[in-house]
């Protein structure tokens, strides 16, 4: 593995440092690549699910990324802990609102189907995860989540740098969108993503990529990233070229739904059931920044989840690949204990996890943060977030975590 | 239309120096600044007032009247018909602020405007209200080149600013730190540039009290603020917002920060070098002067170096096209547009977050290029073709490249051209996806 430039950590002014992430791959070779792994359109997905399936019981990880840093306190509740209650008088759920968990914690209110899922010992929670000096800057933070590289910056995201050690298929991992996050760039291998707008065709369009495809030796830096990505267009093009000639399984106006969290799971379940040949999904939902007013904001957000997990659960039933899929949750950050004066939270440390599927062993892991010894106000984290990565690319993955995290530790047992 | 200046070192350099402060160029406009002398040209757009263009004052700003949020449940027809309302004023700011951008004859107001707005990224979808993100759209064009203590201080109290970053909850009782980390991350200073999450605090503390009536009005309300001692980047004191402001500004990495913001935003995606950076701080200087640090950045010796480093964002892109294809746009037909702006990923008024816009690579995945073509064709049917029509067809690749204002083309990109240049419409749409129209 080449090694990885480090980033300017004082240059999040670019905002989503996914497109630093990007430059910096690019920088090590892999210009085309990136942009040539980047969109896949469902008659694709579909040809290749006929074509080269997913064998039968391979394992198959759905991550949910919720952008925004959700409350991990207002979503797995410490209903009987009266700090609890004294640090968001306004905020904090009455021990009845909640869904009892134990005679400690309960959901919130709005993961009505995440509640029957612990019940049947389907449903992990990971208390207390996080990682040592938190950064309460989303950006960051995701990046640190995204990248598993709390020390230092990195260009290149955990499940990228598993392609890269599982080769070759973009395909292997999927994301839900045209626009990758940052965990789905490898060094030399990037996710592949679904469109959910395809754009249409035509002779006009291909005529001027192709043309435009190849470098001319006065190209500038910028010039040569665009001729890649027409190159990329041409090169996704061929290799899906049968997917073309094949019947339609689903109309595009059916995927020009901009999806919510429910219509990127659909898709998810759709290919897994057809056999796509994808070992990851990543899917994404954001709006949980809840600074004011968020008892009804992120219920609102966290009802959203439930439904969407549940219908995935409901579309997969029975499905002999059922079995197979381990779905996680996470954000970048939980949020302070104490409310602020707008019924709100500001951005805090550690939160949980939620590992969901019949292969977990449901329950808790780790330890609830004290709501009383703090950190200057925030929870200290009782688990490094890399080691629930850690027992994923084990469990899940088949993978050995030495190749994609830069620490290890030991496993958490997330999966029976 | 093709004239003997274009082939000229001289007129490529002054072609990309309009690129830079204005959204694209058309060759008539590059000829003109290169018979005056491109740093002449430069003084005398910096020096220019951009409310008094001949094209601003054709587009007069709307009014637009505080809409009073009704007080019935969700789902009540009182409700729906303030949505509904909303969602017309936004597309009328929308359309307007299109309008100005291809009406104005010099783009370098509105470019500064658009920059700055990306800077300050404050989106309606959160806001809710065009009357106040209007207010800020002007703040910003008229402090935009002024002292950035000043524009600073004015965002820091802008009402569209309060509202998408809780500042108008911020109050002593318990203050909301949003507006004050973004402030220091992204506005003026920099993530980790020296700042603790006290300092991000107790910067809250000193912003507490400013908020937005249903009149969408800011007042200071003296008992909603914090007047305790605070201490903030190791100033202490009973520090109010323009403390806060001080304290943060006259950090050391302030400058740097602001310079290497608009640095990676008008010339080079990488940072400027020590040399170039230590030029356009000397330029900002004690005064914070704007418009001296925007004339350092545009005149650096350093820049013709980073020429085609940077990618055309798509408001760049849609409006240099209609610029230079002259699309009429009225009132009533600019809303229509709008939609190639929401297809390629970039509406104006509604950043993705307050970090703004995306940059770079991100413009050139494989799904944008296919729908960048479709606007391009999009554009052309709808633009004045004329110059291209009237030419020979022997002659059009040179005519398109003037009508377009592209620099330098290369024998790839001429090759192409050539092959369709019997169709004037596929002509103007196959250069404006060519790869030297796509950077700057």
């Amino acid at each position: 593995m080449a090694s990885i430039p480090p980033l300017d950590p004082t240059k999040p002014m670019d905002g989503l440092t996914r497109r630093t992430l990007l430059k910096a791959s690019c920088g090590i070779g892999a210009a085309g690549v990136l942009a040539g792994a980047a969109a896949v359109t469902w008659d694709q997905v579909m040809h290749r699910a006929a074509t080269t399936p997913l064998a039968g019981q391979t394992p198959i990880l759905v991550l949910v990324t919720l952008y925004g840093g959700n409350d991990g306190l207002n979503t797995v509740v410490p209903y009987a802990d009266a700090a609890y209650h004294d640090s968001r008088p306004d905020l904090a759920y009455a021990p009845e609102e909640v869904l009892h968990l134990d005679d400690q914690l309960g959901l919130n209110p709005g993961l009505k189907g995440l509640a029957d899922l612990w019940k049947q010992k389907q449903l992990t929670i990971v208390r207390g995860v996080g990682y040592p000096q938190p950064d309460h800057s989303h950006f960051r933070s995701m990046d640190i989540w995204q990248t598993a590289a709390p020390e230092s910056p990195v260009a290149s995201g955990w499940i990228g740098r598993w392609l890269d050690a599982a080769g070759g298929d973009p395909l292997l991992a999927l994301n839900i969108g045209d626009v990758l996050p940052p965990l789905a760039v490898g060094v030399t291998t990037t996710a592949a993503a679904l469109s959910l707008t395809p754009a249409k065709g035509g002779t006009g369009r291909d005529a001027a990529l192709a043309a435009f495809a190849t470098v001319d030796p006065r190209d500038t830096a910028a010039a040569k990233q665009v001729v890649a990505s027409y190159a990329a267009v041409g090169r996704v093009q061929t290799t899906f070229a049968a997917a073309e000639a094949a019947p339609a399984t689903t109309t595009s106006t059916d995927l020009e739904v901009k999806g919510g969290l429910d219509v990127q799971l659909a898709l998810v379940a759709s290919c897994i059931k057809a056999g796509a040949p994808t070992r990851v999904y990543a899917v994404s939902l954001g709006g949980f920044d809840t600074h004011a007013d968020e008892k009804t904001a992120q219920t609102i957000q966290l009802t959203q989840v439930d439904k969407a997990l549940t219908a995935f659960r409901a579309a997969l039933a029975g499905h002999p690949r059922e079995k197979d899929v381990t779905t996680v949750a996470y954000s970048e950050f939980g949020r302070r204990v104490k409310a602020n004066a707008s019924q709100g939270t500001d951005h805090g440390t550690a939160s949980n996890v939620f590992v969901m599927g019949e292969s977990v062993k449901g329950g808790y892991v780790g330890d609830q943060p004290s709501l009383t010894d703090l950190d200057n106000g925030d929870l200290k984290s009782t688990v490094d977030f890399r080691a629930v990565y850690g027992d994923l690319l084990r469990s899940v993955l088949g993978a050995d975590p030495a190749r994609v995290l830069d620490k290890q530790f030991a496993p958490l047992g997330l999966i029976a | 239309m093709t004239t003997t200046t274009a082939s000229s070192a001289d007129w490529a350099a002054t072609a990309r120096l309009l690129r830079r402060s204005g959204f694209g160029a058309t060759g008539a406009e590059i000829d003109a600044a290169s018979a005056m002398g491109a740093q002449a040209w430069l003084a005398a757009a910096l020096a220019s007032d951009p409310e008094k263009d001949a094209g601003a004052v054709r587009t007069p700003v709307p009014q637009l009247a505080i809409l009073p949020k009704p007080s019935g449940p969700p789902a009540s027809p009182e409700r729906k018909a303030y949505q509904k309302a909303l969602v017309a004023q936004g597309t009328q700011l929308t359309a307007w602020w299109l309008r100005r951008m291809v009406a104005v004859e010099n783009p370098l107001g509105e470019k500064l405007t658009f920059g700055w707005h990306n800077h300050f990224a404050t989106a309606e979808s959160k806001v809710r209200s065009p009357a106040n993100m209007l207010v800020q759209n002007t703040a910003l064009r008229r402090l935009g080149r002024g002292s950035f203590t000043r524009l600073a201080e004015t965002m820091a109290t802008d009402g569209a600013m309060l509202k998408w970053l809780d500042g108008n909850t911020n109050t002593v009782k318990a203050p909301n730190e949003n507006l004050s980390r973004e402030f220091m991350e992204l506005f003026a200073l920099g993530h980790g540039d020296g700042y603790t999450e006290q300092d991000v605090r107790e910067g809250a503390r000193a912003l507490t009290g400013w908020t937005v009536g249903q009149d969408g009005v800011v007042a200071f309300v003296a008992k909603k603020h914090d007047t305790g001692s605070k201490t903030v980047l190791g100033t202490t004191g009973n520090l109010d917002m323009a403390g806060f402001v001080e304290a943060v500004l006259s950090r050391p990495a302030s400058p740097a920060f602001v310079a290497t913001r608009w640095w990676q935003l008008l010339v080079s995606p990488t940072a400027p070098s020590a040399a170039s950076l230590q030029r356009v701080v000397a330029a900002y200087g004690p005064g914070r002067d704007l418009r001296a640090m925007f004339g350092a950045i545009l005149s650096d010796p350093q820049v013709a170096q980073q020429a085609g480093s940077l990618v055309v964002t798509p408001v760049e892109w849609v409006v240099g096209a209609m610029r230079a294809l002259q699309v009429p746009l009225t009132e009533t037909t600019a809303g229509k547009f709008i939609s190639i702006f929401r297809s390629l990923g970039q509406v104006p008024f509604e950043p993705p977050n307050v970090a703004g816009w995306p940059t770079g690579q991100a413009w050139l995945s494989t799904a944008s290029a296919q729908t960048r073509y479709q606007a391009a064709v999009r554009l052309a049917a709808v633009g004045n073709l004329e110059a291209i029509a009237s030419t020979a067809q022997t002659s059009r690749v040179e005519a398109v490249r003037h009508l377009l204002g592209i620099p330098t083309l290369s024998d790839r990109t001429a090759v192409a051209l050539r092959t369709v240049a019997k169709d004037p419409k596929r002509l103007v749409a196959t250069a404006l996806v060519s790869p030297e129209y796509l950077v700057n």
